[in-house]
């Protein structure tokens, strides 16, 4: 029973979570975005595993949303942004790398130990993915908090965004999947790279939150 | 857009097709007739693709308040007919009044809307071509929380319950202003944020239900894992609610979640304020109630109570001392709507028979009353034009049917009898001083903040001084004061059918 595919699913899913700490500490945009598109390859891989082992050809689609959308044209989209706003490339950070990386592991052990008594009835390969999956959405959700300009901070949503699809196909039989990928990579492509990141180039010279913050002065 | 919308329509279909698939009783009554359910749905899908190409802005409007009403009319019907559940739309007692409150709300509003958007055009704030995406949103909009409100599918209604999300995040944006950017970013991260915790929460909902339920679609159908949801494991059930107790939380507006609320509701246009004070905080938590159930059914599971009661009491505290700083009119009620949120979760909290029932009751008169007050506000602002408190004064002189419509307004949204509000808020606190006297000594605590900050800042805009321009107003008063109208006859006398079948849910939601 505990054959090589288990394994294979569990390495893909452990890579899942180790890429999402390789972003946690790139300082540089271009940087950050290249680690994006290995996080949403390692995606596709651990996606395409599911449907194999799972025998869920449906999957294959979410794996390919996966690969062209959130691999190649999101990241690819969002450099293409960042050269045309001029935005600054370094990645502002609200608190030091060290210590994120240090909640970052916190994060998981919690995610760990929460998940992993609880699904314990669960079969193997839910329960441990489930338990990564919750590590890479902390740590998407920890990557919002602690990044200062709004190119980094979808960065940290799409990571996010990651793991939940992860843990949508690590659920064997889980249906609408496929509708719900979708779903959200048209949330990601209409809000995010559409409208807004224009919309506040065009009022505010800068994609940072700062700026965007000098504002509120006066109101209450 | 268009794909997004893919899904929903076919699952109408689908979900009538094979009809009892969960049940299995009756099959075949089902005809080929497009039922009610579907028509709540269509008809605001079909009004949307329809007003993205209408080129006139009064042709818009008018086709936006049409399509409402017909909405409105296709919603009552189903109080009479009801279809059979299928795998993905449910019209059951405690959703049925939902839809019906959801399109009367949307259909008042787009009648406000329509004088409110006249008077942006003139001054320039808006043009026509954002009318159009402006009336398509608004119709979309209301599919999403009508869906959000049908789906027998966890799934589908977070797909839903996004969906309605994403519409107003454009629409806040709609002004381009600094601070309407601002607004719809932070409403956007924020509410990607909950979005993305509660399908993790339906995901492990899901995970519970797989063992008992068996995989496939039936694991996310409410009504067959109501039915099974003794046999889940409470653990996991746990940890779900507490994820969608997060993520739908954030869209209620619950206390330390609520950061986006205030900015949404001032920077947007009003009648967007309007709806979504009245109805979306309304569908977000109609979505948490649906899991509530789920976990009351368990009795292992934790008693989703104490939460409930903590954040409810949390936002009613938060809220009340808020209230007290605010210098914008319309930030000043979202402030309010937090409040509010907070006894209604509160009051759920409690749960009991009493408790429910205050909880219905309060949901209903806070969105009537909200959205009438988010009426006259919206006018208020345009004959000011600001949203400034201090530059808006002594309206019962210059404007006295909005003026006094803000008094009766803020009048019933304070708890003062005779307005229904003060009915559930009355039974809200008797029956907690009954169970736990300490809690309702600090729900007391923070409604009397509430209320002074109101009626502190109402008495500076509506009596006192007149202050700021006084040019004359085009306003609609017909959804005003029908909204006042039925809260009040709610607070006077509540129709003996109304009440038996508020208690009949009240004890569904245990």
């Amino acid at each position: 029973m505990h054959s090589l595919s288990f394994d294979i699913a569990h390495m893909l899913a452990g890579g899942l979570v180790l890429v999402s700490f390789l972003m946690l500490y790139q300082d540089r945009l271009y940087a950050l975005l290249n680690v994006l598109a290995l996080h949403a390859l390692v995606l596709a891989l651990s996606v395409a595993w599911q449907a194999h082992i799972q025998d869920a050809p449906h999957l294959y689609i979410t794996a390919a949303i996966a690969l062209g959308f959130k691999a190649i044209l999101i990241p690819w989209a969002l450099r293409k942004m960042v050269f045309r706003l001029g935005i600054h490339r370094e990645v502002e950070t609200v608190v030091s790398i060290g210590l994120t990386m240090l909640a970052g592991m916190a994060l998981v052990a919690l995610s760990l130990q929460v998940m992993l008594p609880v699904t314990a009835q669960a079969d193997p390969v839910a329960r441990e993915d489930i338990a990564l999956a919750l590590s890479v959405v902390l740590i998407g959700l920890l990557m919002m908090v602690t990044r200062r300009n709004a190119v980094s901070q979808v960065v940290g949503f799409l990571s996010l965004e990651n793991g939940i699809i992860f843990a949508a196909t690590g659920a064997r039989g889980m249906p609408l999947v496929v509708e719900i990928s979708v779903a959200f990579s048209v949330l990601i492509a209409f809000i995010v790279v559409g409208i807004f990141l224009f919309r506040i180039r065009e009022r505010f010279d800068t994609v940072d939150d700062a700026a965007l913050d000098q504002f509120r002065g006066g109101r209450s | 857009m268009d794909r997004f919308q893919g899904p929903s329509p076919l699952a109408g279909v689908q979900g009538a097709a094979p009809p009892g698939g969960v049940r299995g009783e009756a099959p075949g009554t089902h005809t080929m007739t497009i039922d009610p359910v579907e028509l709540v749905l269509l008809v605001p899908l079909v009004a949307a693709a329809l007003l993205v190409v209408v080129p006139s802005y009064r042709l818009g409007a008018a086709g936006n308040m049409l399509a409402c009403l017909v909405t409105l009319v296709c919603a009552l019907m189903l109080l009479g007919d009801r279809p059979v559940p299928g795998q993905y739309l449910l019209v059951d007692d405690l959703n049925v009044v939902f839809i019906v409150l959801n399109s009367f709300v949307g259909f008042t509003t787009s009648t406000f809307s329509a004088s409110y958007i006249a008077h942006e055009l003139e001054t320039g704030r808006l043009t026509p071509r954002h009318l159009r995406f402006y009336h398509a949103m608004f119709q979309l909009m209301l599919f999403g929380m009508n869906l959000a409100l049908v789906a027998n599918n966890i799934g589908l209604m977070w797909v839903a319950v996004e969906l309605a999300t994403l519409t107003t995040v454009v629409m806040v944006g709609i002004y381009r202003t600094h601070e309407a950017l601002e607004a719809a970013w932070k409403y956007f991260i924020l509410g990607s944020v909950g979005i993305a915790l509660a399908l993790f929460g339906t995901i492990l909902v899901y995970i519970a239900a797989r063992p008992v339920v068996g995989e496939g679609m039936d694991a996310m159908v409410w009504t067959t894992l109501i039915a099974h949801a003794r046999d889940f494991d409470p653990p996991l059930l746990n940890i779900a609610f507490i994820f969608l107790l997060l993520g739908y939380g954030t869209k209620v507006g619950l206390a330390p979640l609520h950061a986006w609320l205030p900015d949404a509701h001032a920077e947007g246009p009003t009648p967007i304020s309007a709806v979504l004070s009245g109805l979306l905080l309304n569908v977000a938590l109609y979505a948490l109630l649906r899991f509530k159930m789920l976990l009351a059914a368990n009795p292992d599971a934790i008693a989703p109570g104490p939460l409930m009661i903590a954040l409810g009491l949390l936002s009613v505290i938060f809220a009340g001392l808020m209230l007290y700083r605010r210098r914008d009119i319309k930030r000043l009620f979202a402030y309010s709507s937090i409040e509010h949120m907070g006894i209604i979760v509160f009051a759920f909290g409690m749960a009991g028979p009493l408790g429910n029932f205050a909880g219905l009751l309060q949901m209903t008169m806070h969105s009537l009353t909200k959205s009438a007050i988010f009426f006259t506000v919206g006018h208020i602002a345009q004959v000011k034009g600001t949203q400034r408190i201090a530059e808006m004064g002594g309206l019962t002189e210059t404007h006295p049917l909005l003026g006094w419509g803000l008094v009766a307004g803020v009048a019933a949204i304070l708890g003062l009898p005779p307005f229904g509000v003060f009915t559930s808020e009355f039974l809200v606190v008797t029956s907690t001083f009954a169970r736990e006297p300490v809690l309702a000594v600090l729900l007391v605590i923070g409604l009397l903040l509430a209320f002074g900050a109101l009626l502190l800042r109402l008495t500076d805009v509506a009596f006192g001084p007149v202050r700021g321009p006084i040019g004359p107003v085009h306003a609609s008063y017909i959804p005003l004061f029908a909204h006042l109208l039925l809260v009040l006859i709610a607070g006077i006398w509540l129709p003996g059918p109304m009440v038996a079948w508020f208690q009949h849910v009240a004890a569904l939601l245990g």
